[in-house]
Parts: C-alpha cells; sequence; structure tokens
C-alpha cells in the first residue's frame, strides 16, 4: 500500500504530521512520534508578541530595580545570554534536527515585517527544513479593511519568500471574505503549501467576576466538517499541496480529509489525547481501510470529493436550507450528503 | 606586553584577582562588600577558571561566623581561602581571625571598609570595623585607588604565602569598593609570575592530612601560653620586608611602584600628612597643587598598617619635616588619639630615642578624624590640614568635614577650594533609581574609557529610600589617572533626568559658570524657560549655562521606552558634551546598546536604537532670555506646620544639605523623634487611586495591602461632614453593628508610590463598565489639589476608638489609624502591610526589636522615618540592634517589661491601703489583652496617677515612674527570613525555646532583599538567586515546622495577599497567646521578579498551589483537648508550576538550566504535597496536656 505523499515539497512516506503542540516542544515527544511513524514534525509556533512580552517583562522586572539603592545595584544573577529571544526556539530546531530523520517544520507568528524577516532567516540557519508561518491575527481595528490585511499577509509572503529558501506554508483561519481567492493569491506570492484551518482561541466569560477567562479547548471531531468544506473548494483551486490541520482523530476523519483534496494530515488533538504512538495506529487503520476498499495509493483518493470531482459540488456551495428548498422544488427525494452540513 | 585596560569598580578589582589566586571562598553578603562574593559566585557558576585551571568552589554560609569558621577550616586541610565582607561581618570574623593568624596560616580575606554601627547604622565607608581588628594579628594592607585595589590583592596574596600571615586586605567601601575606575588589568601570566608555587606547595604541606597526623588548637595553661605566644614574633618581624619585596617583585613584572609607606611630596617638606585609604588620593592630589604654588608640604600614604614597620614609616618621612598631621577615618572615643595617630606618635617617639634620629628633634604631632562614614574628604580640608600645621599652636585631635560647634575640635575649610584641572571633563546627573541614568552613566563611562584614551572616573549616590529613589551620578573623564577621590561640585556638564528635582534639589549648585545644562522637561524649547523656578534662571543666567531641553519622556513613550528614559538621556550627552569625536559619538552609543542590550532581546535592543534615532530630532537648545521671567519659587522643604526640630534638621538632611547641620543639631545618644514621614511629601507617583464610592463595597482590601499606608479607610459621623470640602467622597457605611456612620476611602496624594497594588486587589467592578474598579488610577497632577484638600479633611475626622469596635476583621482593623506610614520601602512592598497592620492593631502599645534588613532600612533610615503616633500621642517604640541578635534583643524588651510590670504590681499591692482595693482590683482582676480591657487600664493608670500624687512615700514615687507598665505592652520581634532562616536562627530557636510573651513576625521574601537578592534558608526549591545562580537545589527549610516542635510556641504561616482574615486571626491569636508566638508571612518582593501590583495574585498563587500554606497551630487548643493546628489552606488546587512560571526568578532557571528546572518542578510539587500532608496529620493530633508545673500546682 502506498500511503506516500509530497506536501511542502518534501517527499514524506505517509500523510500523518505532528502539529504544533507541547509533544513536538520536547525532544522525547519528537523522538517517539518518530518512532510511531511520523512523517514529519511541527514544532510549536514561536510567537513573535509572546517574546517581545517576555523581553520586557523580564527586561523591567530586572533593570527598574537596579541601580536604585546603594545596598542593592543589582537582585538578579547577571546572565550572559538572552533569556527572552528567539535562541531557546533556533536551539530546538537544531536539537531536533539533530536526532530526528524525518523533516522538521518550524511555525511562526509574528505581529512586524521585520520580526517575519529576522525570524524565518535565523529559522532556516537553524536547520528547518520548512517553515509554517501562522497568520493568527484578530482584526479588532474597525478602521482596517480586508483588503489591507490580505494585502500585508502576501507582502509577508513575498518578504519571507525572498530571504528564505526552505518551502513555506501558510496556516490560514476560515475568516476571509473569499478564502479560495486569498489562496490563489498566496500560491502566486509563493507559498509552497497551505494549511486549512486555524483554529481561534476564544476568550470565554466569568459572569461572577466579569472577568475574560482564556480557554484552550482541544478540537473535536465535529471541528473537521468545516475544513473539509473548505479543502473541497481551495483545493480544485490551487495547484499547491495543503494540510489539513483541526478535528481528525480516527482514520475515516484522516480519508475525508485526503478525500477533500488534503495532501498531508496533521494531527494534534489526538495525539495530545492517546500519545505520539496514535500516529501508528492511524496509519494502520488507514492501510487497512484502503486495502478493503482496494485504494492503492493515497494518490488515487486525494481530492476525489473536492469541488471538481464529488457528485454533487453544490452541496459545497449552498447553505442547506437552500439545497433543501430546492431538493423540493425539483421533486427530488432528499438526500443527506454523506458528510452532511447539517449533523 | 600588550597592556589592558578595562573599567572596573574596586570590587571587581579585587575579586578579579582574588578568584584567579583562589581555590575555596565562604560568602555572605553584607554591604559594601557582597558585589565580590557575587562575582566570586557568578565566575564559578560560569566555570571560570583560577591560575592552576580549577573553578573556585564558593559557599554561601548563614553567617560571616559561618563563613570565618568555613574559611579557617579550609585552610587548615590547604586549600587557598578567602573571603570578602565589611563593618558587623567583619567583627563576627574576629575569633576566627585571632585563630587563623596564631596558626600562622597563609590566607588573604578582602574587605571593603565600613562604619560600625554605634548610635546608628551606617552602610557607608570607613575603616572604624579594619580597626576593630588591630589585635588579630592580620597583616592590614591598604589600598586608597581601584588600581591599587587590584595591584594590592596580587601583593596580598603572594606575601601572605611567603609571610605566613594572614591578610586583611581592605579599600573604602563605596568610595573605592563601588567607584568605576579605568585601571591597568593583570593578566594571568602576571599573577603566575607573583605566586611562588613552591609556597602554594608549602601551604599545602601544613595542611592537617592523616598521612602526616599534627594536632592544633591544643588548648593551653598558663605554664606555656606565654611562652608559645611570643614564639610568632620573628614571622612578624620578618613580615614588612617581605611584602616590600613582594611589592618590588611586582614592580619589576608591571611597572607600578608601591612601598609599606610611599611618600608624595616636597623633598625637602617641612608639612607632612599621614593617611591611609582613598582619602589620600585626594591628598595627594593636594599637595600636587601645593607644590606647584612652591609650598613645602607632602604625604605619606600607609598602605602595610599592620605590621606596623617604624623603620620603614622613618624612612619615608622627609627628614626636613617640622609638623605631621596624623588622619583616621575612625573615631576611638576616649582613646588618647585614634590608632594610626598613636602608631605614628610611637614611632617618632622611638625613632627620637635612638641617639641616630634622622628626624628633627622639635617635629609636632596632631592627630585628626575624617571622613567616617564616607564624609566627604576635599581638597579644602586637606590644605585646611596644612594650614593647621603653620600654626604655633596647632589644634589635636581635631575633625575636619563637619562644625563641631558643641567640643569645637573642627578645623575651618574653605568649601569653595578648587584644584581640579580644566582638562577634567566633569559631569553631574540627577536621574531617578527607575528611569535608568545609573545604568546610563555606567554605560558611558564604559565606552570613554574603553574607546578612547581618556581615563574615566564615575561614583554614584543613592538614595535612603528604595522608592521614587534619586540617583546623583558623577562622572570624570581626563587624561591622566583621575585621583579625586571627592565628589564634583563644579561641573561642566550637568543634566537634571526629572524636571521635578529643580524643584527639590539645588541642581543647578554643581554647575561651573558656563557650563552645560541638560534638563529633560514636559516642554518644548520655546516654553521650557518659563516653567523652571525663579532660582534656577537666575542660576543659567549669572554662570551663562549653555541650556538645552528634550522632552525625554515622550520620546520614551513613543520609542516604547516606558519610563526609561537611560537611552535618550545618554545620547543627549554624548551628542552635546564633546567627549567623544562628532561623527562618532551615536555610532558608540549604538554599539554599546547592541552589546549591553543583546542578552536581554532582540526586542529591547530595538527599542532602545529607535530612542537613540529620535533623540536628536527632539534636542533643542533653549534661548536663554537674560532677565528671570518666572514667578514660580521652589517649593520650601516641609510644611511651615511641620515641628521644629523637623524644619531645623530633617528638612535639611531632606533638601540634600545634612553635611552643613553642625554637631549641635544632633541628639547625642541615636534617639530621634518619631512621626517624621508625615513631613517628607515625596510626590514621586505618576498616578493615583482614587475611589469610586458608588462601586465600592467597603471591603478595605484596598487599604489593608496598601504598602505605604496611603490608601486608608476611615468611619465617620455624618454631622462632621459639614465641614468637608465639596468633592470630598463619602458613602454610608455598610457594617449596620458600627452604626449609623459614614466610610471614605481616601489616599494621600503626595505620599502613594503609585504602585497599584490597590487596584490589583480590589474586587468591586463597575456593572456597566468592569475595566473600572471601586478603585481606579488617575494622573496624579490631575488630581493632586482637590486630593490634598481631601486627604487634609480626612485626617481632621477624629479616628475610631479602638474600644468602640464590637469586633475585630479585615474591615474594622483598617478603620484604625496605622502607625507605620509613607515608609522608602519599594512601591508594592510586601512586606510593608503586615508592619501597618501591626501597628493598626497593636502599634499604641507595641515595641518593635528590629533585625537588620529591608525592615530596619525602610523603617529606620533617615531622614525621615514612618513609625508615628497617634492622637495621643502613642506609637511603636522602634529599635535595631543587629542583624544576628534581633530575637535576643528583642527578648530582653520582653524581660524589662516584665521586671518592671512586676515591680509596679507589687508596689500596687504594697500601696493598697492608701490607693483602695477598687482600683488595685481593677488592675489585677485579669491577665485580658482586649482593647476595651487596655482602654480601661489607661483610665485607671490616670486615676492611679493622682491618688499616688497625694501620696507620700518612697514606694508612690517609684510606683509613679512605672506605674505605665500596668498597662501590657506588644513586645514584637521583627525581621526577615536572612534573619531569621540564617544568621539570627541560633537567637530565635533560642527564645522560642522559652516562655516569653514575644511575638515574632518574620517577614519572609524568601531572599536576602535588603542587600541584593542573595539565597537564604528559605529561598525556595530551583529559584534563581545570588549565590544560587543555577536554581536553589534544596527545599526552603520550613521554620514554622520547626517551632511547632515546642509545642508551646503559637505558629502561624500566613499571606495577607491571599487571606487577609486569616491574617488578621494570626495576629490576633499571636499577641493575646501568653507565650512566644512566630508568624511566618509571605512577602512578596522585587527580588522574585515581577510586577509588584501583581503581588496579592501571585500570593495566591503560592498558596493556591501549596507552595505556602497557611495554618495556625495554637497551644491553647491542646489544652482543649482539639488538635493544635488548623490548616486553613491546603493548596492542590493549582500546579506549583503555575506559581513558577510568574516569576523572572524561577524563569531564568527555566531559561538557563531547562533539565534543572523540569526536575526542580516536579520535586516543589512533591515538596508542597509532603508539607500539606504533615500539615494535615498534625492538624487531626490531639496532644497530651502538660502536666503542670511544681509552681502551678502551689499557685
Amino acid at each position: 500500500m502506498d500511503l506516500s505523499t509530497t506536501y511542502l515539497g518534501l517527499q514524506l512516506p505517509n500523510p500523518f504530521i505532528a502539529g504544533a503542540c507541547q509533544i513536538t516542544g520536547s525532544l522525547d515527544g519528537l523522538k517517539r512520534l518518530q518512532d510511531a511513524g511520523a512523517a514529519a514534525v511541527v514544532l510549536p509556533t514561536f510567537f513573535e508578541e509572546h517574546i517581545r512580552r517576555e523581553q520586557l517583562a523580564i527586561h523591567s522586572s530586572i533593570d527598574y530595580p537596579a541601580q536604585s539603592f546603594g545596598e542593592a545595584l543589582t537582585y538578579f544573577v547577571e546572565y550572559e545570554k538572552p533569556i527572552a529571544g528567539p535562541e531557546e526556539y533556533l536551539e530546538t530546531i537544531h536539537r531536533a534536527k539533530k536526532c530526528l530523520r524525518i523533516p522538521v517544520i518550524a511555525s511562526l507568528n509574528c505581529l512586524t515585517m521585520r520580526g517575519w524577516k529576522e525570524y524565518t532567516a535565523s529559522i532556516e540557519q537553524a536547520g528547518a527544513d520548512a517553515l509554517e508561518l501562522d497568520f493568527f491575527y484578530v482584526s479588532v481595528d474597525a478602521s482596517e479593511s480586508s483588503e489591507v490585511i490580505e494585502n500585508r499577509n502576501i507582502e509577508t509572503v513575498r518578504e519571507v519568500k525572498s530571504v528564505v529558501k526552505i518551502p513555506i506554508t501558510v496556516k490560514l483561519s476560515p475568516f476571509y471574505t473569499s478564502l479560495a481567492n486569498f489562496a490563489r493569491k498566496l500560491e502566486g506570492a509563493g507559498v509552497n503549501s497551505l494549511v486549512l484551518l486555524h483554529r481561534f482561541y476564544t476568550p470565554d466569560i466569568d459572569i461572577e467576576e466579569l472577568e475574560l477567562i482564556p480557554r484552550v479547548e482541544p478540537t473535536n471531531p465535529r471541528d473537521l466538517l468545516l475544513r473539509l468544506r473548505w479543502l473541497a473548494i481551495v483545493s480544485a483551486q490551487v495547484n499547491c499541496t495543503i494540510a489539513v490541520q483541526g478535528g481528525v482523530y480516527t482514520a475515516a476523519d484522516a480519508i475525508k480529509a485526503i478525500m477533500s483534496g488534503a495532501h498531508a494530515v496533521q494531527i494534534v488533538s489526538a495525539i495530545l489525547v492517546h500519545g505520539p504512538n496514535y500516529i501508528s495506529q492511524l496509519r494502520h487503520d488507514v492501510t487497512q481501510w484502503m486495502e478493503q476498499h482496494e485504494y492503492e495509493s493515497l494518490n488515487k483518493m486525494c481530492g476525489n470529493m473536492n469541488l471538481l470531482h464529488c457528485p454533487d459540488p453544490r452541496a459545497l456551495s449552498r447553505a442547506h436550507y437552500i439545497t433543501l428548498l430546492k431538493s423540493w422544488q425539483t421533486g427530488h427525494q432528499l438526500k443527506l450528503p454523506q458528510m452532511g452540513f447539517c449533523r | 606586553m600588550e597592556i589592558k585596560m578595562t573599567t572596573i569598580d574596586g570590587n571587581e578589582a579585587a575579586a578579579s584577582v582574588s578568584y584567579r589566586l583562589s581555590e575555596v571562598a565562604a560568602i555572605y553578603p553584607i554591604t559594601p562588600s557582597s558585589p565580590m562574593a557575587e562575582l566570586f559566585d557568578e565566575w564559578s557558576a560560569k566555570g571560570f577558571k583560577n591560575i592552576w585551571d580549577d573553578v573556585v568552589t564558593v559557599i554561601e554560609m548563614q553567617s560571616e561566623g559561618g563563613a570565618a569558621g568555613v574559611v579557617h577550616g579550609a585552610l587548615q586541610a590547604g586549600a587557598l581561602t578567602t573571603t570578602f565582607t565589611a563593618s558587623q561581618g567583619l567583627l563576627l570574623m574576629i575569633p576566627n581571625m585571632y585563630k587563623i593568624a596564631g596558626e600562622l596560616t597563609s590566607f588573604v580575606m578582602h574587605v571593603a571598609a565600613r562604619t560600625v554601627a554605634t548610635h546608628a547604622l551606617s552602610i557607608f565607608g570607613d575603616h572604624s570595623d579594619v580597626m576593630a581588628c588591630r589585635q588579630t594579628g592580620f597583616a592590614l594592607l591598604s589600598s586608597s585607588s581601584v588600581q591599587e585595589v587590584h595591584d594590592m590583592a596580587c601583593i596580598a596574596h603572594a606575601a601572605t604565602l611567603k609571610s605566613r600571615i594572614p591578610f586583611l586586605h581592605f579599600f573604602d567601601g563605596f568610595r573605592t569598593s563601588h567607584e568605576i575606575s579605568k585601571i591597568e588589568l593583570l593578566a594571568d601570566d602576571d599573577l603566575r609570575f607573583m605566586i611562588d608555587e613552591d609556597l602554594v606547595k608549602a601551604h599545602r604541606e601544613r595542611a592537617l592530612t592523616p598521612d602526616r597526623p599534627v594536632i592544633r588548637g591544643t588548648a593551653q595553661n598558663p605554664d606555656t601560653f606565654f611562652q608559645a605566644r611570643e614564639a610568632c614574633n620573628r614571622f612578624y618581624l620578618a613580615c614588612p620586608e617581605i611584602i616590600q619585596k613582594v611589592m618590588d617583585r611586582f614592580a619589576q613584572r608591571v611597572g607600578r611602584e608601591y612601598h609599606l609607606f610611599d611618600y608624595f611630596g616636597h623633598e625637602e617638606a617641612d608639612r607632612v600628612i599621614v593617611i591611609m585609604g582613598s582619602g589620600a588620593e585626594t591628598a595627594k592630589e593636594t599637595v600636587e597643587h601645593l607644590l606647584s604654588e612652591g609650598e613645602k608640604v607632602g604625604v605619606i600614604t600607609v598602605r602595610l598598617y599592620r605590621p606596623f614597620s617604624i623603620n620603614h614609616f622613618i624612612d619615608a618621612l622627609p627628614k626636613t619635616v617640622k609638623a605631621i598631621a596624623v588622619l583616621d577615618r575612625t573615631k576611638e572615643p576616649g582613646a588618647p588619639g585614634e590608632p594610626l595617630y598613636l602608631d605614628v606618635v610611637t614611632a617618632v617617639n622611638e625613632c627620637m630615642a635612638l641617639s641616630s634620629t634622622p628626624i628633627h628633634s622639635s617635629v609636632r604631632i596632631i592627630g585628626g578624624r575624617y571622613g567616617l562614614s564616607s564624609k566627604e574628604f576635599t581638597p579644602g580640608m586637606v590644605n585646611a590640614v596644612f594650614d593647621e600645621l603653620t600654626k604655633e599652636k596647632p589644634k589635636n585631635h581635631f575633625t575636619v568635614g563637619i562644625v563641631d560647634d558643641v567640643t569645637h575640635l573642627s578645623l575651618d575649610y574653605d568649601g569653595g577650594y578648587d584644584i581640579e584641572r580644566n582638562d577634567v571633563v566633569r559631569a553631574v546627573f540627577f536621574g531617578l533609581g527607575s528611569d535608568g541614568t545609573v545604568s546610563a552613566n555606567k554605560n558611558s563611562i564604559k565606552i570613554i574609557g574603553e574607546e578612547t584614551n581618556n581615563y574615566a572616573q564615575g561614583y554614584f549616590v543613592y538614595d535612603s529610600k528604595k522608592s521614587g529613589a534619586i540617583t546623583i551620578s558623577h562622572l570624570r573623564f581626563g587624561p591622566r589617572m583621575i585621583r579625586s577621590t571627592y565628589l564634583i561640585r563644579r561641573a561642566s556638564f550637568v543634566a537634571c533626568h526629572q524636571f521635578a528635582f529643580l524643584d527639590k534639589y539645588h541642581v543647578l549648585e554643581y554647575a561651573a559658570p558656563g557650563a552645560v545644562f541638560l534638563l529633560n522637561a514636559p516642554y518644548g524649547a520655546h516654553e521650557v524657560w518659563d516653567h523652571l523656578p525663579k532660582e534656577a534662571q537666575q542660576e543659567i543666567i549669572n554662570k551663562k549655562l549653555k541650556f538645552f531641553a528634550i522632552d525625554a519622556d515622550s520620546v520614551a513613550r513613543d520609542s516604547g521606552m516606558g519610563e526609561r528614559i537611560n537611552t535618550i538621556m545618554q545620547t543627549c550627552f554624548f551628542a552635546i558634551s564633546g567627549v567623544l569625536p562628532k561623527d562618532e559619538d551615536i555610532v558608540k552609543i549604538k554599539e554599546s546598546i547592541k552589546k549591553a542590550y543583546a542578552k536581554k532581546g532582540d526586542e529591547i535592543v530595538r527599542r532602545n536604537l529607535a530612542a537613540v534615532d529620535s533623540t536628536l530630532d527632539h534636542l533643542h537648545e533653549v534661548s536663554v532670555p537674560g532677565i528671570v521671567t518666572s514667578s514660580l519659587n521652589r517649593s520650601p522643604v516641609v510644611s511651615a506646620a511641620a515641628p521644629e526640630f523637623v524644619k531645623n534638621v530633617t528638612a535639611v538632611m531632606m533638601a540634600g544639605k545634612g553635611d552643613m547641620l553642625p554637631v549641635s543639631a544632633f541628639p547625642f545618644d541615636g534617639t530621634w523623634p518619631s512621626a517624621t514621614a508625615q513631613w517628607e511629601k515625596r510626590s514621586i507617583a505618576h498616578e493615583v487611586p482614587i475611589w469610586d464610592s458608588a462601586v465600592c463595597i467597603q471591603c478595605c482590601r484596598c487599604a489593608i495591602m496598601c504598602p505605604h499606608a496611603t490608601i486608608r479607610a476611615k468611619i465617620y459621623d455624618p454631622l462632621l461632614l459639614a465641614d468637608a470640602p465639596s468633592f470630598f467622597r463619602s458613602a454610608q457605611l455598610r457594617l449596620k453593628e458600627f452604626g449609623e456612620k459614614r466610610f471614605t476611602i481616601q489616599v494621600a496624594p503626595e505620599d502613594c508610590t503609585g504602585c497599584g497594588l490597590c487596584v490589583t486587589i480590589c474586587p468591586a467592578k463597575d456593572k456597566l463598565n468592569p475595566r473600572r474598579k471601586a478603585i481606579n488610577m488617575e494622573p496624579r497632577l490631575h488630581v493632586l489639589e482637590t486630593e490634598k484638600a481631601n486627604f487634609t479633611f480626612f485626617l481632621s475626622l477624629p479616628d475610631v476608638e479602638r474600644k468602640s469596635l464590637p469586633r475585630m476583621g479585615v474591615r474594622p482593623s483598617q478603620y484604625l489609624r496605622p502607625l507605620f506610614e509613607f515608609s522608602g520601602a519599594c512601591a508594592g512592598c510586601g512586606e510593608t502591610p503586615y508592619i501597618k497592620l501591626l501597628t493598626q492593631l497593636f502599634g499604641d502599645r507595641a515595641l518593635i526589636a528590629n533585625a537588620t534588613g529591608c525592615s530596619s532600612i525602610y523603617g529606620g533610615n533617615l531622614p525621615t522615618t514612618p513609625y508615628t503616633v497617634n492622637h495621643e500621642g502613642r506609637g511603636p517604640a522602634w529599635s535595631n540592634s543587629l542583624f544576628e541578635d534581633n530575637a535576643e534583643f528583642g527578648l530582653g524588651f520582653c524581660l524589662a517589661n516584665e521586671v518592671q510590670s512586676k515591680q509596679a504590681s507589687s508596689l500596687l499591692k504594697k500601696l493598697s491601703p492608701q490607693i483602695g482595693d477598687s482600683l488595685i482590683q481593677e488592675f489585677l482582676s485579669s491577665d485580658e489583652r482586649t482593647d476595651q480591657r487596655i482602654s480601661r487600664l489607661r483610665e485607671c493608670v490616670v486615676e492611679l496617677k493622682k491618688k499616688l500624687a497625694g501620696i507620700n512615700s518612697p514606694d508612690a514615687r517609684r510606683l509613679e515612674i512605672i506605674a505605665d507598665y500596668l498597662i501590657p505592652k506588644s513586645i514584637w520581634i521583627v525581621g526577615g527570613d536572612g534573619w531569621a532562616f540564617d544568621i539570627g536562627y541560633g537567637g530565635l530557636d533560642h527564645v522560642l525555646s522559652m516562655n516569653h510573651k514575644v511575638n515574632i513576625l518574620v517577614l519572609d521574601t524568601e531572599v536576602y532583599s535588603n542587600t541584593g537578592g542573595q539565597a537564604s534558608k528559605a529561598t525556595p526549591l530551583g529559584a534563581s538567586a545570588k549565590f544560587a545562580a543555577r536554581g536553589k537545589e534544596m527545599d526552603k527549610k520550613d521554620l514554622g515546622l520547626m517551632a511547632m516542635s515546642y509545642s508551646h510556641v503559637y505558629v502561624a504561616s500566613v499571606a495577607l495577599g491571599a487571606n487577609p482574615i486569616q491574617t488578621i486571626n494570626a495576629f490576633l491569636e499571636a499577641e493575646s497567646y501568653n507565650g512566644p508566638s512566630i508568624i511566618i508571612a509571605y512577602s512578596h518582593c522585587i527580588a522574585h521578579g515581577y510586577d509588584m501590583k501583581l503581588g496579592p495574585e501571585q500570593q495566591k498563587r503560592a498558596v493556591e498551589s501549596g507552595i505556602w500554606p497557611l495554618y495556625r497551630f495554637d497551644p491553647r487548643r491542646i489544652e482543649a483537648g482539639e488538635p493544635a493546628l488548623v490548616v486553613d489552606a491546603v493548596g492542590g488546587k493549582i500546579p506549583v508550576l503555575e506559581f513558577m512560571q510568574n516569576e523572572t526568578r524561577f524563569k531564568m532557571v527555566e531559561k538557563f538550566n531547562p533539565d534543572g528546572f523540569r526536575t526542580y518542578v516536579m520535586r516543589s510539587q512533591i515538596a508542597a504535597q509532603r508539607r500539606m500532608t504533615v500539615y494535615q496529620h498534625l492538624s487531626q493530633l490531639r496532644l497530651p496536656i502538660d502536666v503542670p508545673t511544681e509552681e502551678d500546682q502551689k499557685e
């Protein structure tokens, strides 16, 4: 059975990639993922904002009280290395590369063009095989138009491509007015792949304390449906490879994503729940299913249910109630799609 | 051979040599020597090697006494060993110093000489500590400058091996230890050249080893001790010549010549000053000047003070000398003269006794004191001494540098006497501690010292306050080695980094005519002039200053630097001072920023570079109009309502003019008035909290948590509002049981530090706009006038009567007036709320014994002190003895009170026929210590005194004096963890082991906060601290559990930010318990590394994770058949990691020792669980009840 695939220009023996999470943040976790047969690993995302804030917080906690009082000119041990900076992340890449055979994909989220350019260059130098640009961004400014944001993202891709040679992929959120159009623009700017879809961390409200509480929930299988739709739509209209992320828990989930057009499947929540070895289970289950259903290779089913090939493309483009109405009008027997949107 | 120049301070100069020539160092922090120990610890942690290619073993001990013991042991077992100390620390080492010297052990200790506490503690420099070691048998070797510290350290290490005499190498605390200077660095090969390996081998061969067993430390008897003691003489006789030879060898290698006594001056001088330490540099500089004026003067710098070589001294003295002045930087009350003076007199006399004396027989010798506690010693003073020597009857035993209008010992001197050359750039900078001025100046010195041929010197004057602290930097740059060991008084460049300082301090006093004046002002170049005080305008005009201004705060804000204006002001300095060539200055600054901030992160580098770029666009020269236009006068230092002493003495010190106060201005026994902090309106907050009465739930958490007592709560009669300012805020009191009262929360707008703790802890949110709370920060200047009026009115409202409170709790405790206010503690301090609470609950009858540390500094550092009095004039009586003896000191308070109250009681009984039974019964009826009972007792004492006045008997007179002791006092022993866990533990344990009614409050910041964050035994597992750079490897000691093991001690562990009511209960129970009590109080601290306003949140995390359990162990419950221990918080609600990740002290370990950090997290989690398991078991235990003592049974 040929599970091999291509993603980010990398030839992978199977589609299962461990997505960015705490397991990919430790050498031990990375080794276990490799042992389980993960085709590649995405390291935890390096957030420029986080680093900046940490630097400022540590700087102010150490430097502000210093040199004020004769008895205590400082309150902390002098350190030589940056206490908060990209160095630690770069060292992780370096160490991961040293102990892994499989490709190591770095993940980056920046706030500034300077950050994007500087950090991507360092990440390449540290030895990453590829880079995932995490465009997670919440626009809270009503004066900022979608065009401005999209153009900035496109510009970012161009700038990053101009500084690094390693392949890059962009992780997208579903909240673009025309995701397929934007995907094409990204492709035009030079991305090698795309990741669909980012999941927003959303704050919850504590109604007793009147406070916002950050909430990070693992994805669940229902999250897959949104991705299947956009995989099907985008994959039909771009040439670059795509990875799915979010909601893949079982072999069936993975197969659905591949059929919708995914070339690679990023697993996060499932390995957090079941452990790194779950990748080997997924590989086994997919192989078995393909054997049972006589698929010789992954390529045979990749995209077979996308906008170009699925039996009812309208199911992808219409909201359900209209489909229902038309079905009734045309007198067709009501037939729920296999992966219905109303579940 | 290439000479390496470097720009370092005296401490580093000593440590640099000592590290490379040592194998073991036993250390303990004490100002101003701590940086030497810190550098050793840091270098050792980084794996730096000594000249034998080994990493030095560095060990922190529990006290200097402990360190000396380790040193003695390590030396006996053959290691090349060193230590560092000062002042009281040196005194604690003395017993071992006798032993080390008695055993003729090669050893060097480095001492940043500091004043020994007498009528007051002082962290500053003089020779009183070193002089206390004269008799130990140590060689005393003195250095006068940073270069000499470096050189003499090497000479000492080399000479001790040869002479076998141990060395105390010393230099002046702060003036030399903290002065930054450009010096020539000794290379490892220089050190190897100086150290004779055969002598090292000999040192090792003298080690105690079972392979060659010998016995040392015997006990000797009258038959032998004396002779054996004299057996060492030949070593002392040989020592001076050995040292001179080592000095000669040193000169042969590096070219710098030293002698045991170095003479500088006219070959045929008739007047000579003898001096040692940094003052010798000033004396030399002055002599150089006087020589150029044709005077026949000279100075002898004493380097080897012990063994004092009379021959070498006489040889150094010019034979033409007619008069000698010996200057001592110490005071020996009651002695016929200070030590160096007596030595010189002896030397000259002994010389005279010889027939072949080269000295003139009529030579006159006078002695004088100068520079105690780093008092300035200037060329004018040196000149005055030389002038005195020309007099027919010069004053002996004089003082110089002060005005002694009581015993008239002081010499007059010309304060304006100035000999500094014009090719030396002299710059003075006024800054705030938090604005980074000192850091920037240290950086500038490095740039100039290392990038140009100029010599550079930096000396920094710090505030006595820890929050809103002012710093004054004195920088000199010039073509020759800089010898001026005194502050700049005529600067060619004066910078004022905070506009408000112009109103408070005489900043321009430092400016020489024609100097450049740089001002950070929130005004444009065209308007700034009109905002200057009149006095400043006049001075700018008179002195024809070139005036530049920049709105550095705006530039800092816009470039993301927050309050840090250091880089901006530094850029301005380089741009307008001309110390670096025009095109190079900005380049050099940028290079140095990249170098200095690289380790702080690219974001910090970027923001600083951005600040440099925008600085020059905002720097403008101000055109000076030539006439004074301002109508603003500098504000008076204190209000006209202040007491006379505050106006005449305290205010002078506050204005930075304390040097001008004469001897007569001072109390002669160290006794100072209480309640002075209220007069020092520091106005350091940018924002102050303003109360919103509509949102407030009146929980008073803001007030209880306020570290500076600047948020106050009061309840009062509604009728009193009649006279309130129209904007005064008031609400109906919610606690109905306290009556129909009004309630107000009020800020003291000029005393608040703006820490924001009150806002963090406020639980009440505005429902419509939850971003606003019941207390919100507002810009101080917007609300200043109204809030000043409000606060004045608030203070005029009567304080609540303690006895009228139906119960105690968080809210009622805050209706009581704090008798500890406006301290200089760090903004957001975690310790001071506990002390404030103590004074609210018991302050009007409290005696506080305070261990040295943060709490003694913010509690008792002049000019103003925070302990205050209530409307009856009662308040805490406070004193600090030492660091190590506080429990014993407090026990002394207790015994004295016990004795006097017992005497009073017995006199009362004796006089009962005259006094009358009913009053006697009132006194003796109960042991209760409630507020109601105390209040009643006070009335009874008044009544008693009235009655006593009418009784004509000696007993009545005696009772009159001690009648107040019939009212129970509340004895508190307060200190930090350094005291309680380490240096003072022996005494603390002893006091706990007895059954006296003392209350111990341990303010546990888990680190030596006052000396800059060194690890104590309270430092938690995995926290980085100085002396535990890679994370503390052992968990903190469980002091509470140890105290509980006595079972008669009341023990509580509290965290005010996490659970205020539990804290109050602990204080009340402790105070009411008739035996020893100890409260261990979690105190967040800047040494933990996070924004202090988040202290309460972090305290909650500490409690919820089980890192800091809350409990109360009350032996009274044993008597009641209940488990003595009540656990108030069991932890386990959040993982310990969540607590650890919020603090830089743990974060540093996570970054630099990630593997270690993971282990520490796991171990901390287990340790927390283990602690809780033990406590929970204990909380189930019912202990057997004590058998009554025989005495009890008799009663």
